[in-house]
């Protein structure tokens, strides 16, 4: 292809090609510091579907090793988001060294938490804030859980900050550290955050699951156990490829839930949130 | 290399790859990718000493195809449970059919749908047993999709499982109604032989028919070197058998397939180094080179290259699968609903 860029986020590398230079070199902004793979385990495509296409009102297809069939095309001004969506895509449909959880992870330690819920409910606002306090980021969007070990492997790639969540940063980081804030894409605005160096430097170390927590935005104060089988049925929902992965993701899974404390956690505004996982981890995580 | 070359080379002789530097590594990953041959390829080169990153990429191919095979058995033994009272011969179809007989075309093979060839008149029967009481349903709610596929098609329109979210393609014969070959289905079926458990296979000249027809009488020749290899595969199987040449020589002439079997031995002995019999295999045609331009065009970023030729071959399929007239109407109607 025309453009190409390769980088490593946790044990996965990607090579990225494209028919513009522009997504790719945003690309490259928002991951200064990350490793290149030498042979990357997953490729992702950029490209336009006609040719006139990649001048005229240029539309942005994903492609790559690993597809959904009818992936809507995106805007030139959206190319970064696309080439974001497509590693996601290789990750969660290619994946089959790892079992994914969709969940967001922090590390103190060498032991992590675990952020899970569903799309709103603020694992990644959270996550990204905690790393800027003192814990080690490792990703916003998927957990990678060794099948063998049980460890957790992280994956932090830059986090996408959504809507009300991207003034929480905008004045507080480095603004070399952000990308360019994207309008009206299919999730609202949104902007990257460069996580912090250490993330980036330590991202080959894994951690040990310590604390497992289901955060949910928008209600008082509250912290509720689970039972096992229900955060069970909720992590398998929660993971992309726990059906490819067969009897090994049952395994790793179930293991998970019995040794990780687990708890869901309401708050109603950060500061909250911050509070409650530094009590739970102070009382639980061992 | 810019074509698919590199993964046949890869595939019929693994310790070639000894020389591939990362850039290799990589277009060899992606072709093998984009022409589901991830899992055979790892198979092939399970043994040898490879990048550390490559190591790693089979290891999980491997994994995923052995996951893949279980799960075909497993959709094809839910399928006997429920079919099995009907009393009807159930033939398994392609990769789970090559995996269930624990054939070397099934080791590593990326298995999608399940196949299954069953009675014309059986047809009723096995879709109202697989809806009503094995759960299984329409993809498709589309009138004229539905109507076509009953009228004129070799199947049922796909059915799909609502818990398991597998499909299913019950085939009545092997090739388009409207397709100018008929094979005999009804002999086939009287040809195959039962496993274990109950469920069938093919004969072994009729599998390698079916396969040939699947390539070259019915389909564009897209992802054609994962068929190519089924075939090759299946040649080495059975190619030492007594009579298996003869067998299969007036098997293709009883399904109206000598051309498509012939051509499908030319390639594979071009592409893969298949020992074939030359008197089946036959001379050279003025087609075969670009058929093999078409399979090869794939290039290291895992695309699919040669729009025109890949067009042209498109429109060669449908002008296979049906006459003249009635694609004139078919792509208008298609054309409209777009």
């Amino acid at each position: 292809m025309r453009h190409e860029f390769r980088v490593t986020v946790g044990p996965t590398g990607f090579r990225i090609g494209s028919d513009w230079k522009q997504p790719l070199d945003r690309l490259a902004a928002l991951y200064r510091g990350y490793p290149a793979p030498e042979i990357p385990d997953f490729t992702v495509r950029l490209f336009a579907r006609r040719h006139w296409r990649r001048i005229v009102r240029p539309s942005v297809t994903i492609g790559g090793d690993y597809m959904l069939p009818d992936a809507a095309p995106l805007s030139l001004a959206h190319g970064l988001l696309g080439a974001e969506m497509g590693m996601n895509l290789q990750m969660a449909l290619g994946q089959r060294r790892y079992l994914l959880l969709h969940a967001s992870a922090v590390e103190r330690d060498g032991k992590a938490v675990l952020m899970t819920g569903e799309s709103g409910a603020g694992k990644s606002t959270l996550s990204a804030l905690l790393g800027e306090r003192g814990w080690r980021f490792m990703g916003d969007e998927f957990a990678l859980i060794d099948l063998e070990t049980g460890a957790l492997h992280a994956f932090p790639r830059p986090v996408s900050l959504k809507n009300e969540a991207i003034g929480l940063f905008e004045s507080d980081v480095e603004p070399c550290r952000l990308g360019p804030r994207m309008c009206d894409t299919p999730k609202g605005d949104i902007r990257h955050l460069r996580p912090p160096d250490d993330a980036v430097e330590r991202m080959a170390v894994p951690a040990k699951p310590a604390l497992l927590l289901f955060p949910r935005f928008g209600h008082a104060p509250d912290v509720r156990d689970i039972g096992e089988a229900e955060v069970f049925v909720r992590l398998t929902q929660a993971s992309t490829n726990y059906v490819a992965l067969g009897e090994a993701a049952f395994h790793a899974l179930s293991t998970l839930v019995q040794t990780v404390p687990t708890r869901a956690i309401d708050y109603p505004d950060t500061q909250s949130a911050i509070d409650t996982v530094e009590r739970l981890w102070a009382e639980l995580a061992e | 290399m810019s074509d698919a070359r590199l993964l046949i080379r890869a595939l019929t002789d693994p310790a070639s790859t000894a020389v591939l530097d990362a850039d290799g590594w990589t277009a060899l990953i992606a072709m093998a990718r984009g022409e589901m041959l991830m899992g055979s390829l790892a198979h092939r080169l399970d043994g040898l000493a490879l990048p550390e990153t490559a190591a790693r990429l089979c290891a999980d191919a491997l994994r995923s195809a052995d996951h893949g095979r279980r799960q075909a058995l497993w959709e094809a033994e839910m399928t006997r449970r429920v079919l099995s009272p009907l009393g009807e011969p159930v033939v398994l179809l392609k990769g789970t059919a090559y995996v269930a007989a624990g054939l070397s075309a099934g080791v590593g093979r990326s298995i999608g749908d399940l196949d299954i060839l069953v009675r014309r008149d059986a047809l009723d029967a096995v879709e109202r047993a697989l809806i009503d009481q094995g759960g299984w349903e329409w993809v498709k709610e589309d009138e004229y999709d539905d109507a076509y596929y009953r009228d004129h098609m070799h199947e049922l329109p796909p059915l799909i499982h609502k818990d398991r979210d597998r499909m299913i393609d019950v085939h009545h014969t092997v090739l388009p109604l409207t397709a100018k070959p008929t094979p005999d289905a009804e002999s086939m079926i009287a040809e195959s032989a039962a496993l274990e458990d109950g469920l069938r296979i093919l004969s072994p000249p009729d599998m390698i028919c079916h396969a040939a027809a699947h390539l070259f009488a019915d389909g564009d020749l897209a992802g054609g070197l994962r068929n190519l290899w089924d075939i090759d595969r299946l040649c080495r199987d059975f190619g030492g058998r007594d009579g298996f040449w003869t067998a299969l020589g007036e098997r293709a002439d009883r399904h109206q397939l000598a051309g498509p079997v012939a051509r499908a031995l030319r390639l594979a002995e071009t592409l893969y180094d298949t020992p074939v019999d030359g008197d089946i295999a036959g001379r050279g045609r003025a087609g075969d080179t670009l058929c093999v331009r078409r399979l090869l065009a794939r290039d290291g970023w895992g695309r699919e290259a040669h729009k025109g030729l890949r067009l042209a071959f498109y429109i060669r399929s449908h002008w296979l699968r049906m006459p003249p007239v009635m694609l004139a109407k078919h792509l208008w109607t298609k054309w409209r609903k777009d």
